[in-house]
């Protein structure tokens, strides 16, 4: 058996635009951008819509739930191996992430996965990560 | 040929903002290019080729056209002369379009030296409040501890789950590549290599094991591209260009986010049209090979064989010079023979030159080698990267 994967992370880079999502991860809240031109949920996210280019994007409140749509275990870090993740949410864009509190062994492409928020490292505020729904 | 009479400057705008402490610098970037466009009557969809300098956030012109959206650039220019770099970039555009490489150039520039950025490249520092404003996606992404190794490996991980590639087929490209290293003497490893020593050296990150991954070397190289009436005052074999191709592909807003394939799906069939060649055509194909799934995912991409079918075509030795049907990295490319700081885009065009000269080394010289691919992926395949192909002939 193998220990669940778990990896400091270090402050984000927070920027003006960014600032209202790493606000509402510091309450816990997990927020995506949506368009009210096409519709359609983006991510990073940004103030102009990267799939239609309208500048009518709003902040959207996501339960965070979504798959695993591909993974890599880095295996020789510093603090023991880690899981680089993208994760397509239930709204429709893929997330970059870690996946957390998951052993190396199992770790799946589709496994159902929720996020929640890790401490980083220093004054920055929380980092959504993504666990195994259990 | 001269640009006079070629190109058209259809849209301009001034951003309005002197003072701008509630935006970052890429969507200044970005409101910048929305207004010159609409002043053209134009959208991002319409623009095909982008032009930024340094001020321009991320990495290269490849993060501010992730940021925009831009899905159908085929020219990308990020030459950086300082203030100038705009006018320059004027007439690097025009020669673009005089030579069909675009038909709508966008060009941007912007920044916030009053709040804190006042570099090129927007600095990662945070400035005042504790805000940053460099590259748009680094809060999102940096943190998560992406490296070449790991993205590369989800590229890899997909591929497997979608086509039932396995490592023992991805071990056969880094077995041809050290076929073709033992011969170059200045090879940084010359060892052959087989498929069960690939797949059982110790696992870097899933499923790349420690021979699917390039060697890391010093180095350098270079490449002189002459006009034709110099070319034919040079006494040496003549290799003239017959097409290129270029790309960029990022996660486009994270919507279909497909990690099976490259930017190569759009440099390749551009750079094949203008040559007026076909993969079929090929002798000699120098792939970038950071990775074995690199290779793998760009010869589909490239059309040498179907999507999905990589596996079963780099197998049983399909890439060994004098053995298979298509030759390639007879260096022992980035797997075994060198990749100068870490960019293995220019060893490439190196050793196709020397395929098409006929100087290649005797034991993986190509017979009758007329016809040469040279292609590269740079950044990375999993977040966001440039294709960039060109097709090479020995000229009689």
């Amino acid at each position: 058996m193998s220990d669940v994967m778990t990896r400091p992370i270090p402050a984000p880079a927070v920027n003006i635009e960014s600032k209202p999502f790493w606000d509402a991860a510091a309450e816990g809240r997990f927020l995506i951008k949506r368009c009210t031109a096409c519709g359609k949920a983006h991510w990073y996210p940004r103030t102009i819509c990267p799939l239609c280019g309208s500048d009518a994007t709003v902040w959207e409140e996501s339960p965070g739930e979504g798959e695993i749509y591909s993974f890599s275990i880095l295996r020789r870090a510093p603090t023991g191996p880690y899981a680089l993740a993208y994760v397509t949410l239930d709204e429709g864009p893929a997330v970059l992430t870690n996946i957390v509190d998951a052993t190396p062994d199992e770790v799946r492409i589709g496994m159902r996965v929720k996020v929640r928020f890790q401490e980083t490292e220093g004054e920055g505020p929380p980092a959504p990560v993504f666990a195994p729904t259990r | 040929m001269t640009i006079k009479g070629k190109a058209y400057v259809m849209g301009a705008f001034e951003h309005p903002t002197r003072d701008a402490p509630d935006k970052t610098t890429a969507q200044l970037h970005a409101e910048s290019a929305k207004g010159a466009l609409a002043d053209a009557g134009l959208t991002f969809a319409d623009v095909d080729g982008y032009f930024c300098a340094g001020d321009a956030p991320g990495f290269g012109g490849l993060s501010m056209v992730d940021y925009m959206g831009l899905k159908n650039v085929r020219h990308l220019d990020s030459t950086e002369t300082g203030g100038s770099s705009y006018i320059l970039h004027v007439g690097h555009a025009a020669q673009a379009i005089a030579a069909g490489k675009c038909s709508v150039a966008l060009i941007t520039l912007a920044g916030r030296p009053r709040n804190g950025g006042n570099r090129p490249g927007a600095s990662m520092k945070p400035g005042p409040g504790g805000l940053s404003d460099g590259a748009p996606e680094a809060g999102f992404e940096a943190i998560y501890g992406g490296s070449t190794h790991n993205t590369y490996g989800m590229c890899a991980m997909r591929h497997m789950h979608e086509y039932g590639t396995t490592s023992e087929q991805l071990a056969w490209i880094k077995v041809a590549a050290s076929h073709h290293a033992q011969w170059n003497e200045h090879a940084f490893l010359k060892n052959v290599v087989t498929v069960e020593e690939v797949v059982n050296s110790r696992m870097i990150s899933d499923p790349l094991h420690l021979l699917d991954c390039c060697v890391v070397t010093d180095g350098g190289g270079a490449l002189v591209v002459t006009s034709p009436e110099v070319a034919k005052s040079l006494n040496r074999p003549k290799v003239r260009v017959l097409g290129a191709g270029e790309a960029p592909k990022g996660q486009m807003g994270g919507a279909g986010l497909d990690l099976t394939y490259s930017g190569a799906v759009w440099s390749g069939p551009r750079a094949f049209e203008e040559a007026g060649v076909t993969p079929a055509d090929i002798k000699y194909a120098s792939i970038y090979d950071s990775f074995t799934i690199t290779v793998l995912m760009q010869l589909e991409d490239l059309g040498f064989c179907k999507k999905g079918e990589g596996g079963r075509f780099v197998a049983d030795g399909n890439l060994i010079s004098g053995v298979g049907k298509l030759p390639f990295n007879t260096d022992g490319g980035g797997l075994c023979n060198n990749h100068p700081t870490n960019r293995g885009g220019i060893t490439k065009v190196i050793e196709a030159v020397r395929q098409l000269r006929g100087e290649a080394h005797p034991k993986v010289q190509v017979q009758n080698c007329d016809l040469a691919i040279a292609h590269g992926t740079g950044g990375s395949l999993g977040i966001r990267h440039g294709s960039a192909t060109v097709i090479l002939e020995r000229e009689a």
